[in-house]
């Protein structure tokens, strides 16, 4: 499961990466080059967004990419086709990044049967608390996939405790208020954060929104297993092309 | 039992962790005022010296008789401040408002009036006001744009998605999802996470409250028939509420029928059954929407009309049977419009329409001893500009014409 391969991951190093794209974004055969350009760059776990019309959790660079993808005609089956293709050629770990509608529509059963037949590890779904999570959770289960649950700065320590219990794999902790792709203070504030989160859980800690640079990532080390990078390595995307964002990962480190 | 916020299977709350101590916080504020017995007689107050409430019922004399059916009464929330029911819902959020100890309000709109209804009561009770309205809503609502502008408000053109309803939600959750410390999102109508819907219908039943008695007084007998148009669904849930407990009164919901059912340019959720289940922007409802659940474009002569979902309390109350959903179609609805204004003198917003239309309809399988009550949910001149092209008034257009020249002189 996730959790074992971090901890193994982490004796190699100090601090994991996990990036994330955009499936079908700006096309299909570029996203495939763009996740060879990531591993080889050595990043150690990959999400991958299913695109939805109503990303209420993204801010503009990858809501745009999630529009485009859609405008592109990407369909779910074209998703789990590619998560197939990556995971078969990628010795990584993939999870799928959603919203709780595409994993509805499709049938939480099936999509979890699918996302396991295409060799998928775990899922993200930013509009699903576990309150209303009892047969995503069942599903995610019964097919061995990790269900990742969120963590925020908002959230009493009672609330995180409570969280806690449903923890799978690792937890992923948003740095700030406010949707992805903004400026994030790395601060005390969020050390503290962080630190709560420690309390909560034994399980490994992802940190995203903002992470954007080798000195965001520093101060992560020691605070939390996981640094996440999605909407940076976007932005390079679109100015730079891909070659550019295997760069960039290894710049991190 | 129900779990709290759902309706049936329909409702919840899918919404990023971010935001759940602030619905927490929304919800403990609002609970506390239903309890506080000055909450609702403070907010009747400010509704009757600040608005026109009661709001009049009218019997639409002519109407009726040019119909040759039931006996038409008109619920005048038209003569509502700022126009609509949009200012029932708002002013009652307003008040929680200042319960929670919060300074900023943000909202979508869509045709407008829920913007102009949320600038409105900001200036009045000083709070300031952001607003996000579809790029293309903002070009055909353009006089409720300057309105809202002038009222004090910061009007945010939505760029992205299909530019109208939905997509001014989205950018106002999201605007949320970062300010929640300072800010209160004024949702506009009976969906979205819990407490929403449930929060705007228990404001909005002060229609139903009213009406209720106002028809016993006026035509001494309860309805047989309410109709009201859906969006949302607030106001149709606002004037609803007063008769549920009747199981005599038939309660008929109009949607936006667009271009007809056979293409798709429509916003007919439950009447076509196009819509199917889903969740998106925070609640689990009937949404139109693709087999792999991405949201359709929408379409309908009526801004205020022109949206994916529908609340979540309607979809139960569909499945139920308790609630029986029409669609009219634009022209459908246009000819109402027209034949309102004419009979009765009343200039109805093309939403409201809606109900006029679905209710014309229906008028000739009803009898002179039959009553029904059509929700008016707003007046028409916000849009002076659509229903004047639609009419191809040619001295409206020339009139135009040399204001434009005017203005580029
Ligand atoms: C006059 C009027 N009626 C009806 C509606 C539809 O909303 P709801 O279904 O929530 O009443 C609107 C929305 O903007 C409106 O402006």
């Amino acid at each position: 499961m996730l959790e074992d391969y971090i901890r193994k991951r982490l004796r190699e190093k100090d601090i994991l990466l996990m990036a994330h794209i955009v499936v079908g974004y700006p096309s299909i055969e570029d996203s495939f080059e763009l996740v060879r350009t990531i591993v080889e760059a050595g990043v150690d776990l990959i999400e991958l967004q299913i695109p939805f019309s109503e990303p209420i959790a993204d801010g503009p660079v990858i809501l745009q990419a999630n529009q485009a993808a859609i405008a592109d005609s990407i369909r779910v089956d074209d998703c789990f086709k590619f998560a197939q293709k990556v995971t078969s050629a990628f010795d990584i770990p993939f999870l799928f990044m959603t919203y709780y509608n595409i994993l509805f529509k499709r049938g939480e059963e099936r999509f979890f049967a699918e996302a396991r037949e295409a060799g998928i590890r775990g899922t993200i779904v930013p509009d699903l608390p576990p309150e209303e999570g009892e047969s995503y959770m069942a599903a995610a289960a019964a097919n061995n996939i990790d269900p990742i649950f969120i963590l925020a700065p908002t959230s009493s320590p009672e609330r995180i405790n409570h969280l806690a219990r449903f923890g799978r794999g690792f937890f992923y902790c948003v740095a700030r208020k406010g949707v992805t792709g903004l400026d994030t203070d790395f601060s005390d504030e969020m050390t503290e954060f962080l630190n709560q989160c420690k309390r909560a859980t034994q399980l490994p800690l992802a940190l995203g929104f903002g992470v954007s640079s080798k000195e965001d990532v520093q101060f992560l080390r020691g605070k939390a297993e996981v640094a996440v990078v999605g909407s940076q390595a976007l932005r390079i995307l679109n100015a730079q092309g891909i070659q550019a964002v295997g760069d960039f990962f290894r710049g991190l480190k | 039992m129900e779990r709290p916020g759902y309706y049936g299977r329909f409702g919840g709350a899918f919404i990023p962790e971010i935001l759940s101590a602030t619905l927490e916080q929304l919800q403990v504020a609002f609970s506390g005022a239903k309890k506080d017995p000055d909450f609702w007689s403070t907010y009747q107050r400010l509704m009757s010296t600040y608005s026109c409430r009661p709001t009049p019922l009218t019997y639409a004399e002519n109407l009726s008789r040019h119909l040759g059916g039931p006996q038409i009464y008109l619920k005048r929330e038209d003569l509502n401040h700022t126009g609509a029911h949009k200012l029932n819902n708002v002013i009652g959020q307003g008040l929680i408002v200042g319960r929670m100890g919060k300074s900023r309000v943000i909202a979508e709109t869509g045709a407008g009036q829920h913007g102009v209804a949320t600038a409105t009561m900001a200036a009045k009770f000083g709070y300031s006001c952001t607003i996000y309205m579809g790029e293309v809503d903002v070009a055909r609502q353009r006089p409720n744009v300057f309105w809202m502008e002038q009222l004090g408000a910061r009007v945010v053109p939505v760029k992205d998605g299909a530019r109208i309803l939905k997509d001014a939600i989205n950018e106002a959750l999201r605007d949320w999802s970062a300010n929640m410390d300072t800010t209160h999102y004024v949702l506009g109508t009976a969906c979205g996470p819990h407490p929403f819907p449930e929060m705007v219908s228990y404001f909005q039943s002060i229609v139903g409250m009213e009406v209720r008695d106002q028809i016993l007084q006026q035509a001494g007998r309860s309805p047989s028939r309410v109709y009201a148009c859906v969006g949302g669904g607030s106001n149709a849930l606002g004037i609803f509420n007063g008769f549920f407990d009747n199981s005599e009164v038939e309660l008929v919901g109009v949607e936006a029928g667009g271009e007809g059912l056979q293409s798709d340019k429509h916003a007919t959720r439950l009447a076509s059954g196009r819509g199917s289940v889903g969740v998106a922007q925070g609640y689990k409802t009937y949404f139109l929407q693709d087999d792999d659940g991405q949201m359709l474009e929408t379409h309908s002569v009526a801004a205020g009309l022109d949206y994916i979902g529908v609340s979540p309390i309607l979809s139960a109350y569909h499945e139920e049977g308790r609630i029986r959903f029409e669609a009219a179609t634009d022209a459908e609805v246009l000819e109402a419009t027209r034949l309102v204004m004419k009979k009765e003198g009343i200039i109805p917003a093309l939403e409201s329409a809606h109900a006029l239309a679905g209710a014309f309809r229906e008028a000739g399988e009803m009898s002179r001893d039959d009553v029904i009550i059509v929700n008016l949910s707003g007046r028409g001149d916000k849009d002076i500009f659509t229903i004047a092209d639609a009419l191809g008034d040619a001295a409206w257009k020339s009139f135009i014409v040399t204001k434009a020249e005017e203005y580029r002189a």
